[in-house]
């Protein structure tokens, strides 16, 4: 049975597209069929990050007005044939997007998909609402900062009160923490909220850690999801992600300051 | 972190302070969440009626709602002005 997933966060600029193109690519890299679709429509900029922003014909919004079919708009990814990427419409339509319209795309995802990624914009206006409301799983991707904690906690109401499981007294959607741009260094100085109390706040299960990290920018820079980057810290903890989402057991890494006791005398921001 | 840092000293941490103000405004929306989304409404519309008979104060009028695991209670509290003697309080 496909499963759908949502990456939300209500806040913006908190690694929303860099974590649904890193676990999209994760699923797909393990075997899975995995589409992974732009719901931020007017600021489409999934297809920069997965690197295939030249090759956007068709997008999400042709395929629900009928302009084209979903086989014309689905992207196949350059590195991995399991992935598929639905760009969002450039257009300035509020209204694009209708609750029928993502209903029968994901429908027919769901036919030929295993997972399927909604990259959801910031807000909680219609896109992220879009984003959300089919979804079987959601990814809440959260900075250890105030104002990104406090629209985690909103989001998490409104995906329990106004999800299409939610309306249909179905069982809840699912819900995972991803804590990114994580600085043990600071942690330990006091000066940043820590992993325990991230979730100490928003009681949700952990699924992953993503150190703040060069490796993101130069990910983004080339257009190659981060996970591809093997060797890097972030790469590593999103391979880390999936694996635990997938049912593997993996101890959190990147979670402790790894400084010795020389950084630390004669230390290196 | 450097070695001028051990020998500087320590203020509350900045990570202490967004963690406790954190709690209280969670705690305190996620309490307001689950309030019915009449609520509002029924306020206003309770201090117009009462304001009909009594002149009472924009604030004179609080309703609560509370939930626990057996029931939900709608907490209507009303205080009349001073020179009238009495404090009635009326739970629904």
């Amino acid at each position: 049975m496909a499963r759908i997933i949502v990456v939300t966060s209500g806040k913006g600029g908190v690694g929303k597209t860099t974590t649904s193109a890193a676990i999209a690519m994760g699923l797909a890299k393990k075997g899975h069929k995995t589409a992974v679709i732009d719901f931020d429509v007017g600021l489409r900029n999934l297809d920069l990050i997965m690197g295939c922003e030249r090759r956007v014909v068709y997008d999400f919004v042709n395929v629900i007005n009928g302009e084209a079919s979903l086989n014309q708009a689905l992207i196949r990814d350059k590195n991995c044939n399991q992935l598929y990427i639905l760009p969002a419409s450039q257009t300035r339509d509020k209204d694009a997007l209708s609750q029928e319209g993502v209903g029968k795309i994901l429908d027919e995802l769901k036919r030929d998909f295993k997972y399927i990624v909604c990259d959801s914009p910031a807000g909680i206006e219609k896109g992220a609402h879009l984003a959300m409301y089919f979804a079987d799983d959601a990814f809440i991707v959260t900075n250890p900062e105030v104002s990104s904690v406090r629209d985690s906690d909103r989001m998490l109401g409104i995906l329990s009160s106004k999800s299409r499981r939610a309306e249909q007294n179905e069982e809840p959607i699912k819900e995972y923490l991803l804590l990114t741009r994580y600085s043990p260094e600071r942690v330990k100085l006091g000066e940043m909220l820590s992993v325990d109390d991230v979730q100490e706040i928003l009681s949700l299960h952990l699924l992953g850690v993503i150190p703040e990290s060069k490796s993101v920018l130069n990910a983004s820079n080339s257009g190659t999801p981060v996970i591809l980057d093997e060797k890097s810290d972030a790469g590593q903890a999103y391979s880390d992600v999936i694996a635990r989402y997938l049912g593997e057991d993996r101890p959190h890494r990147f979670i402790d300051d790894k400084k010795g006791l020389f950084g630390k005398l004669f230390g290196r921001k | 972190m450097s070695l001028l840092d051990y020998f500087r000293t320590s203020k509350a941490s900045s990570a202490s302070l967004a963690k406790e103000r954190l709690q209280i405004l969670v705690a305190h929306e996620r309490s307001s969440r689950n309030q019915p989304s009449y609520l509002p409404q029924l306020q206003k519309e309770l201090l117009e009626v009462i304001r009909k008979y009594v002149n009472v104060d924009q604030d004179a009028i609080s309703v609560n709602f509370e939930q626990n695991d057996t029931q939900e209670t709608l907490e209507l509290n009303i205080v009349l002005p001073e020179h009238q003697n009495k404090t009635p309080k009326t739970t629904i």
